[in-house]
């Protein structure tokens, strides 16, 4: 049981500038390479490191105890994972200062480091995860490999992969019951976003990102989260303008506010280190309204060149930078933070009642 | 932003009480910092005057006066505020407030609350209303039922079942509450409870669930965040302020978190609070089904812990979102550059643990449950839960080294007992049931908590057993930096393995390890942190930045509160800080206790929340590079530390440590008293029994038994012959083995007096006398000061600064000290010196308007000060210091006064004279007045004699006497008039127990005819349903004296309304 003491195998964190974090080796004992970020949520492992806009990522947990309510079970609901944001975990590898190897939990059902076994994801821990975390904000997001055993693995920038064609579900289904129907264009969705469409008694038409979506009938529109810069996805982009000039009500969620942005004529461009945490204070703009967000993004909207007809809806109050968008006239609207939650604060909740109200 | 309130009365909260302590300095002093800076004229009212709040530069007013409805419309109709914060006083400001509210003195003066309104205090503190408000928006909380008769709660209880828990409305720290398993349990506490108030609520106990807190903050707009969640490590039923605290919470998942925070925001948004409040729920181990237990619609002890934790200052951004700021048009004050509307993400993990004092009270019950007994706490930060686990156990100075390899050994024979029935050492036993190999199943089966703390546990267990298996010559770096990040010291690695704790420190500099420092920068790294908020940890690689500090000085500071050692050296220590900074030097604060406000980080140039050890001062000494360490101002800690942190290479600011120890060591300093021809009761050190029996039989009994070493009366104890004597010896014995015995005469119907001071290169340059109301037997620390002396010789003053110029000289005295006095017929005699601050250094500073601290400061760092010494003539007025006690807290505490300190706090009052000042204190400590009956047991016959006096003045004021038997006979036959109340032992009516139970009683006089009973006497009974029952008591024949002069000459409406620049 206790395998605290027993962790032995070493390997190391070397990232582009030639830093190296040494530290010890769980889940699959394997090479791996990928863009090295951090996420600063004190809870919610199990949906982040399911979250497919992780997809090409190496993750670091600021908080420095991770694993210790265990992980739930892997038991699928109409369709969808239970306890989890997608079927699998989808972030490259896990960085953690502790691997907490002693769980407990009612709704647990394995072990942090089983999980990733089970799933081939390679872990590091006993990583000062602060210092790194330091390194990042201050150098900017970096690529990194994790080193096992000295085999080699090269740098991987996911930044020029077309990652969402590895996240998004393989074929059209459809999910709850309504009156209305919700196209829900998949760029790697989250579970949770389904859920709140869900329970709004909506149904949702979930496709793929390169379905062909002009013969279909619907209500509304969401466009989903999703990994990658979102320039790489002209194809999306486009399908985005079709429906502007359908005058569809769209909501754009992360990935789906940038492609939003990108299709009313607006640029996007990578941040710094990006913001990945469940305390990101949002305001709407124009008025006194503050909202503590969930976020997971590298690249933002640039709101200097907004297109005439769009309005910034939320702006951040940390940074300034711009957190949703929304047209003066028609059901427009995106937002690059999570009103899903899942994990994180469920404060924007509301979004998807707004959008519900604008569908047709 | 411009706000259209220009003068504002803040509430304090008093002396300093079990469920009412420190962490209302903190948020009363951050919230008069938030209005001055919007150009607000603040008004406080607040007796504790050793606080910080009521120094001259914080608030522009000070009153310190009662906080009662009568003195606060007093000060409302002379100062005309046209605003109250009503948030920032803990539960006493919040009473005071609902309790003007009702009597319409808020309308009547036109005054407006602000922040949380008068009706959301209400729906948050009346049950029914609470209950109901929680319905309308489908928030679960425990069945409960308020009912007004025991027979309705017995009817209640039978309905849901037991066990029950009873609560009272409107309660500090959960007070006199309880579990009752049974009718009969139900029927006792019921009655009891229903006595503090006429409405009680019977409801369903949680046993077992997990509790978890959230503090959560709303601005006008409705923008609200939660700052912190907190989990107990103590269950349900063990009151929060009992329990062992994690922050953040570490065993809920996503959406138990943010379940749970979500409905702290409903809750706080239906009830309209604006400012911040704490939300307390428990959660099921097995499900995520909650309840909310409770809301503080105010700061708390919760909250300060949280400001603490996270670095969101709470009661300041409080204050500023009552006079209408948004969150979001506030700054977060660590990074500069983010706003406060956010929520902090920690790094780190930080654990509270309570420190109790229930060895200094006879007959107190043992056992934590629902109400609270702690006197203090303290929070330990680190990267791993051993880490910051072990760290806490040393912050608290119970001699531990940490959770395990102690010096000091616990040693529970019924295991299964100590684990079932939670006790300050509960901990303990864990940690011997996991050595001794018993599972974690079985623990948790026992103790309800959760495994997962069980599982850290066992892995410091485990990482111990290791330790003991290595070869220390072989042991390399890798196995001791994972020894550290297990968060043992030096000192437990030394222990375990039987060796000299330098030799580990001297293998651990040769690996180069030491602990990295990091800032506490409230958002993970994510943002960079302006501010030099840190602690240190084994478990980074690097530290966060070089402290590039010139100039700097390290201020230590007092550790834990606890009896004897409480929120005056916080004072010390603040106002060193200040004045320092003022001459232009850096400073470096070490301190572990959440309830300070010297543990603000805008106090000193650099904070560290840090163990008051050697291994660590010695570490932030190394990478700060200080000109040196002052070890005067935070009260026996860091003056104990003295030697130990010289000896290490500590340069040592102020007096010398050689001095230090020899006015600590008893021997040392009494031959330089016999060598300076200067009088000390006769003593001896001793460390045979028969020994000391001889002793005491040439000096002739009472004689005084104590340690060397002493904290406020630590197992001291008075022995009136010689059975007592062998008791006592061999208790104190078994305290201190490393230190020994002292006995000395003890002097009775003498007179004591305080005497502080600063010296200047063994020179004195101000000094202060103050008597005690009590003759000698009362420990300093219980004893009602008076300053100046108004029943003192003048040759006695003289004799004393006389005594006092010539220690000063002999110690060539650099700094602050406090020499205690007894004196009888014009021969005073030296009790003990102190070379530091000491308790009443505040007291003596603002009576006399005089910072003794500050001229300290100077002389520490070099500063020559002129000699300002005159003799206390020169003031038109008095002040007087009382202390409050705790004992209603206490279940079964006798509530006495004698050799070892019992009070919990103190309030000083200044008059025209000393009935003025005396009364003034006595109301502020819970005295209430006119009193119609007195109810009197007057003690030894001389004791009888004495108070003749005082009963016929109390007889002409028109109060109605009862008395005891004995007494009832003394006092007929010297024609007073009483009426006789039977001995409660004795049954039968009248019974004075049952009157004292049903008020008849308004004030109960019980002078012990022992000094120490070691019987539960009629007398106790007596002593113990007065406090039970909230009636004052008085147990000390000069106090009832004083009382009765005072009421003669004085009544209510004679107590002048003065703030303290009046005087």
């Amino acid at each position: 049981m206790n395998r605290t003491f027993n962790i032995t195998r070493i390997g190391k964190l070397l990232l582009e500038d030639g830093s190296e974090f040494p530290g010890f080796v769980f889940g699959l004992p394997e090479s791996t390479s990928g863009e090295v970020v951090f996420n600063t949520g004190m809870v919610g492992y199990p949906e982040t490191l399911t979250d497919p806009s992780y997809k090409g990522q190496i993750l670091v947990f600021t908080f420095p105890l991770i694993g210790n309510y265990g992980i739930p079970a892997d038991s699928i609901i109409e369709k969808l994972p239970e306890n989890f944001e997608s079927h699998k975990i989808q972030i490259q590898a896990l960085i953690v200062s502790e691997n907490s190897e002693e769980f407990n939990h009612w709704n647990s059902a394995q072990s942090l480091s089983s999980w990733l076994e089970k799933y081939n994801v390679p872990g590091l821990c006993g990583i000062d995860t602060r210092r790194l975390t330091k390194l990042i904000r201050e150098h900017g997001t970096m690529l990194g490999k994790i080193i096992v055993d000295s085999e080699p693995a090269k740098f991987y920038d996911p930044d020029i992969d077309h990652l969402i064609s590895k996240v998004t579900v393989q074929k059209p289904e459809i999910l709850g019951k309504g009156k209305k129907r919700v196209l829900l264009i998949d760029c790697g969705c989250k579970k949770s976003i389904i859920e709140n469409l869900i329970s709004r008694k909506v149904e949702v038409f979930r496709v793929p990102y390169n379905y062909d979506i002009s013969g279909e009938e619907y209500d509304g529109v969401v466009l989903s989260n999703g990994p990658g810069n979102p320039i790489v996805y002209k194809e999306i982009v486009k399908t985005a303008k079709q429906l502007i000039a359908k005058e569809a009500p769209i909501l754009g969620i992360c990935m789906g506010h940038q492609i939003l942005a990108l299709a009313a004529g607006a640029k996007t461009y990578k941040l710094k280190y990006g913001h990945r945490s469940q305390n990101q204070p949002v305001k709407e703009a124009g008025s006194n309204k503050c909202y503590i967000t969930s976020q997971n993004h590298s690249f933002a909207v640039d709101t200097k060149r907004l297109p005439k007809g769009w309005s910034v809806w939320f702006e951040n109050l940390n940074d300034g930078s711009n957190e949703g968008i929304k047209h003066n006239k028609l059901p427009f609207r995106s937002v690059q933070f999570h009103p899903e939650a899942a994990p994180g604060p469920v404060d924007t909740e509301f979004i998807f009642d707004e959008f519900i109200k604008d569908l047709k | 932003m411009k706000t259209k309130f220009k003068k504002v009365l803040i509430i304090g909260s008093s002396a300093l009480k079990i469920g009412e302590a420190g962490e209302f300095d903190y948020s009363g002093s951050q919230c008069i910092k938030a209005l001055k800076e919007e150009g607000i004229y603040t008004v406080l009212i607040n007796p504790n005057i050793a606080t910080i709040q009521t120094s001259d530069y914080i608030a522009d007013r000070v009153y310190l006066l009662p906080i009662n409805t009568h003195f606060i419309e007093e000060v409302i109709k002379k100062e005309k505020p046209d605003g109250i914060m009503l948030g920032f006083g803990g539960q006493t400001a919040l009473n005071s407030g609902l309790a003007l509210e009702k009597l319409g003195i808020l309308k009547k003066y036109n005054v407006e609350v602000l922040g949380t309104q008068i009706e959301a205090i209400e729906n948050s503190e009346d049950r029914q209303k609470f209950c109901q408000k929680l319905s309308e928006i489908d928030v679960k909380y425990p069945q409960s039922k308020a009912v007004n008769s025991v027979e309705d709660a017995l009817d209640y209880a039978k309905k849901i079942g037991f066990p029950v828990i009873i609560r009272i409305a409107y309660a500090l720290g959960g007070l006199g509450s309880g579990i009752c398993r049974n009718a009969s349990e139900l029927k006792k506490l019921a009655s009891r409870a229903l006595s503090y108030s006429s409405q009680i609520l019977v409801e369903e106990y949680l046993e077992g669930w997990r509790e978890i807190e959230y503090e959560v903050v709303r601005d006008k707009y409705d923008n609200c965040i939660t700052v912190c969640n907190m989990e107990n490590i103590d269950p349900m039923g063990i009151h929060t302020g009992e329990s062992m605290v994690v922050a953040p919470s570490q065993t809920l998942s996503n959406t138990e978190f943010h379940k749970l925070r979500e409905i702290a925001i409903r809750t706080i948004r239906h009830l309209g609070i604006v400012g911040e409040c704490n939300i307390q729920y428990a959660l099921d181990m097995n499900s995520e089904d909650y309840r909310v237990i409770e809301v503080n619609a105010r700061l708390s002890r919760s909250s300060a812990l949280a400001s603490k934790a996270t670095g969101y200052p709470l009661a300041f951004v409080a204050a500023k979102l009552a006079l209408g700021y948004g969150l979001h048009e506030l700054p977060n004050s660590i990074t500069k550059n983010t706003s406060a509307f956010f929520e902090p993400a920690l790094d780190y993990i930080v654990i509270k643990v309570p420190r109790w004092d229930l060895k200094k009270f006879r007959f107190v019950k043992k056992q934590l449950g629902s109400s609270m007994k702690s006197v203090g706490e303290v929070m330990a930060i680190g990267r791993k839960f051993e880490e910051a686990f072990q760290k806490s156990m040393r912050m608290l100075d119970i001699s531990v080294d940490g959770i395990t390899a102690s010096r000091t050994k616990f040693d529970f024979e019924d295991l299964e007992y100590a684990l079932s029935n939670p006790t300050e050492e509960r901990i303990f036993a864990v940690v011997q049931a996991l050595k001794s190999g018993y599972s974690v199943d079985w623990i948790f089966n026992l103790t309800h908590i959760n495994k997962w703390f069980l599982y850290k546990i066992q892995n410091i267990v485990d990482m111990e057993k290791k330790i003991k298996e290595q070869d220390f010559k072989k042991m390399d770096k890798a196995f001791l930096l994972k020894a550290k990040q297990f968060g043992f010291s030096d000192r437990q690695i030394a222990n375990i393995l039987e060796i000299d704790a330098h030799d580990v420190y001297l293998k651990r500099a040769k690996f180069g390890l030491r602990p990295k420092i990091e800032h506490i920068d409230t958002l993970a790294a994510e943002f960079p942190a302006k501010t030099n908020y840190l602690y240190l940890t084994y478990n980074c690689e690097a530290s966060d930045s070089e402290l590039k500090l010139k100039n700097s000085i390290v201020i230590l500071g007092s550790g834990p509160y606890r009896i004897g050692s409480s929120v005056e050296f916080d004072w010390c220590c603040v106002v060193t800080g200040k004045s320092l900074r003022e001459m232009g030097y850096k400073t470096i604060m070490i301190n572990c206790n959440p309830e300070t406000v010297s543990t603000d980080y805008d106090e000193s140039d650099a904070l560290f929340f840090e163990e008051l050890t050697v291994e660590t001062i010695y570490e932030i000494y190394r990478a700060t590079n200080p000109k040196g360490v002052i070890v005067a101002m935070g009260g026996q800690t860091p003056n104990n530390l003295s030697a130990k942190l010289r000896n290490v290479g500590i340069k040592i600011l102020g007096t010398s440590t050689d001095s230090i120890d020899m006015a600590e060591d008893r021997s040392k300093f009494s031959s330089m008293l016999d060598k300076l021809e200067i009088e000390q009761p006769e003593w001896r050190e001793l460390s045979a029994v028969q020994d000391a029996v001889e002793f005491a039989k040439k000096v002739g009994y009472p004689v005084l038994v104590r340690p060397s070493y002493v904290l406020s009366g630590a197992a001291m104890a008075i022995a009136t012959d010689d059975n007592e004597l062998i008791k006592f010896l061999h208790k104190a014995v078994d305290v201190s083995n490393e230190h020994p015995v002292v006995i000395s005469k003890y002097l009775v119907n003498a007179k004591e007096l305080e005497f502080d001071a600063v010296a200047q290169n063994g020179k004195i340059v101000c000094s202060a006398i103050s008597e005690h109301v009590e003759n000698a037997g009362v420990h300093s620390g219980d004893a009602t000061l008076v300053l100046p002396p108004q029943r003192t010789y003048l040759e006695t003053m003289r004799q004393i600064r006389d005594i006092s110029a010539k220690i000063a000289k002999s110690l060539n005295i650099n700094g602050p000290f406090n020499i205690q006095y007894i004196a009888k017929e014009n021969r005073v005699k030296v009790i003990e010196c102190n070379l530091r601050a000491s308790r009443s250094f505040p007291f003596v500073s603002k009576t006399l308007k005089k910072n003794f601290i500050e001229i300290a400061a100077k002389v520490i760092t070099g500063v020559k000060v002129p000699i300002d010494d005159n003799m206390n003539f020169n003031y038109d007025y008095v002040g007087v210091k009382a202390p409050e006690f705790s004992f209603t807290r206490l279940e079964g505490a006798d509530p006495t006064t004698g050799v070892e300190m019992a009070s919990t706090g103190e309030v000083a009052c200044l008059g025209d004279d000393f009935s003025e000042a005396f009364l003034k204190a006595l109301i502020s400590v819970g005295y209430k007045f006119p009193i119609k009956s007195i109810l009197i047991s007057s003690g030894s016959i001389e004791s009888k004699a004495e108070l003749l006096e005082t009963c016929r003045s109390f007889l002409k004021l028109g109060v109605k006497l009862y008395a005891t038997s004995g007494t009832a006979k003394f006092m007929k036959s010297n024609d007073i008039p009483v009426e006789i109340l039977n001995w409660p032992l004795k049954g039968g009516s009248p019974n004075a127990a049952d009157y004292i139970k049903q008020g008849k009683i308004d004030l109960v006089i019980n002078i012990p005819k022992n000094f120490q009973e070691e019987e539960l006497t009629n007398d106790y009974i007596i002593r113990r349903t007065a406090v039970d029952y909230k009636i004052p008591l008085i147990t000390n024949r000069q106090l009832a004296m004083r009382l009765g002069e005072a009421l003669s000459e004085k009544s209510l409406n004679d107590l002048q309304i003065k703030s303290w620049n009046e005087y």
